[in-house]
């Protein structure tokens, strides 16, 4: 399973056209250990910065995270 | 490299104009500027446009030679340039290469943009396109998303606060209300801007830049050529463009747009001057974190004092450094492919000494940051009096 430790985030009100069903939303870039960062979705729990997050599932090509 | 000069400038207000299209916004700002320049059509060597996404907000493509057309200009190269919000400043800064080479003499740039027909979730989604579109966007970012994130990241690392970011908007509205030609001419609180509608936390709807119409243009010639046009020319000291990668996730630090200080250093050595030489500027406050990020970049202060500089109003018409005299992006306006031509007119209202109640005291050297997206692309322009 992929873990990573959330480098930002913010909580999304204002969507975008296809995502106004979803707001708001969690939006998180986490930096995987030794892969980079990502721009994911975060499920569950809301998120800070510096808090350890594991991977769930993609979900219609969407990375989804929750706190670890 | 012959040094390059701007003869002629136009603009229309920036606003909500449900009345009016978008060719008719882009000559209305062309014919103002050969207007200024005391140039006829026919003189006109070739345009340069900037527009974001006139095909996905109106419909139309082939923009260039469309517009020109509509003016009396034909039978020249008219070429449309797309670079997200940079798209004007990238226009202006190919028009400058083509006149310092020699290729052209009077070259007219223009920037447009026409959003307001079209639903705000709509609106958000085609700007959202500027961003990479199988990653961040794909997962749900917007574009104050992406901001957002940059804002949460600088207050971690620097200490910046809500106070610091909601003080450039109050500023940007003060200065924005003495403008004829911004689109919200109001003055708004430090209250008013801290208790906004979340957009995407910790931004509030005070953070956010406007979606406006509107359209501005500049007309350029060899400064050996200006006395023809003008007895105000002024001199193009310097002009870079430069980019960075267009995901956030890709970017190490995203408290500095590495793009933005790159431009500056080139235009700099090109002026042959510093940062500190610099009078007033105009930046890209899309959103407030980005000004307090730009006045960093620029050089103005250093990394991590642009909030408290903002709060403690030092960018204000009176300050030290006078930022967005023209009320920037938040006040006067955002029709995306306008706001880099329309930052260039906005330094030359000063420089001339025709900014009105806004005219500042020392007005002879200033300068223009544009950025496209969330800094892939920027242009610094430095302007001085010929």
């Amino acid at each position: 399973m992929k873990s990573g430790i959330v480098y930002t985030e913010t909580v999304v009100h204002a969507a975008p056209e296809q995502f106004v069903a979803d707001a708001p939303y969690q939006l998180a870039i986490v930096s995987l250990e030794n892969d980079g960062r990502l721009t994911v979705r975060v499920d569950g729990e809301p998120v800070i910065i510096g808090d350890r997050v594991d991977f769930i599932e993609d979900r219609n090509g969407i990375p989804f995270f929750r706190k670890a | 490299m012959r040094p390059v000069a701007i003869i002629g400038i136009g603009k229309t207000a920036f606003g909500a104009f449900p009345d009016r299209d978008l060719r008719s916004l882009a000559v209305e700002a062309g014919e103002k500027c050969l207007t200024d320049a005391h140039v006829s059509p026919s003189q006109v060597e070739a345009y340069y446009l900037g527009n974001f996404a006139g095909p996905s907000f109106v419909g139309q493509n082939h923009l260039a030679p469309y517009i020109a057309g509509a003016m009396g200009i034909t039978g020249v190269p008219c070429t449309r340039f797309e670079a997200a919000c940079a798209s004007s400043g990238s226009a202006f800064y190919h028009a400058v290469s083509s006149v310092a080479a020699g290729l052209n003499d009077v070259v007219l740039v223009a920037g447009v943009e026409k959003m307001t027909s079209q639903t705000t979730p709509k609106v958000t989604e085609i700007l959202a396109g500027a961003g990479d579109t199988c990653g961040e966007v794909r997962a749900g970012a917007t574009f104050p998303a992406l901001f957002a994130m940059i804002a949460r990241r600088h207050m971690y690392q620097y200490g910046t606060t809500r106070e610091m970011m909601a003080a450039v908007a109050v500023k940007n509205h003060e200065n924005g209300a003495k403008n004829p030609l911004a689109h919200m001419r109001k003055v708004i609180t430090m209250e008013q801007a801290l208790k906004g509608k979340p957009i995407s936390e910790p931004l509030t709807v005070f953070d956010c830049s406007l979606i406006s119409d509107g359209a501005a243009a500049v007309l350029i010639a060899p400064l050996e050529r200006a006395a023809e046009f003008t007895d105000k020319p002024v001199k193009v000291l310097g002009v870079a463009q430069t980019s960075d990668y267009v995901a956030l996730d890709q970017k190490d630090d995203i408290t500095t747009f590495r793009a933005v200080s790159a431009a500056a250093q080139k235009a700099y050595k090109m002026a042959g001057i510093t940062a500190q030489d610099i009078q007033f500027a105009e930046v890209h406050d899309c959103f407030t974190i980005a000004e307090i990020i730009a006045i960093e970049d620029l050089g103005f202060v250093k990394k991590g004092e642009g909030g408290p500089y903002e709060l403690a109003g030092c960018t204000g018409l009176t300050g030290p450094m006078p930022i967005n005299t023209s009320g920037g992006l938040k006040s006067k306006g955002h029709p995306v492919g306008a706001t880099g031509v329309g930052q260039i007119c906005d330094l030359v209202y000063q420089l001339r000494g025709e900014a009105g109640e806004r005219q500042l005291a020392k007005h002879s050297l200033g300068l223009a940051q544009n950025l496209g997206g969330s800094g892939a692309t920027a242009v610094v322009t430095i302007l001085g009096v010929a």
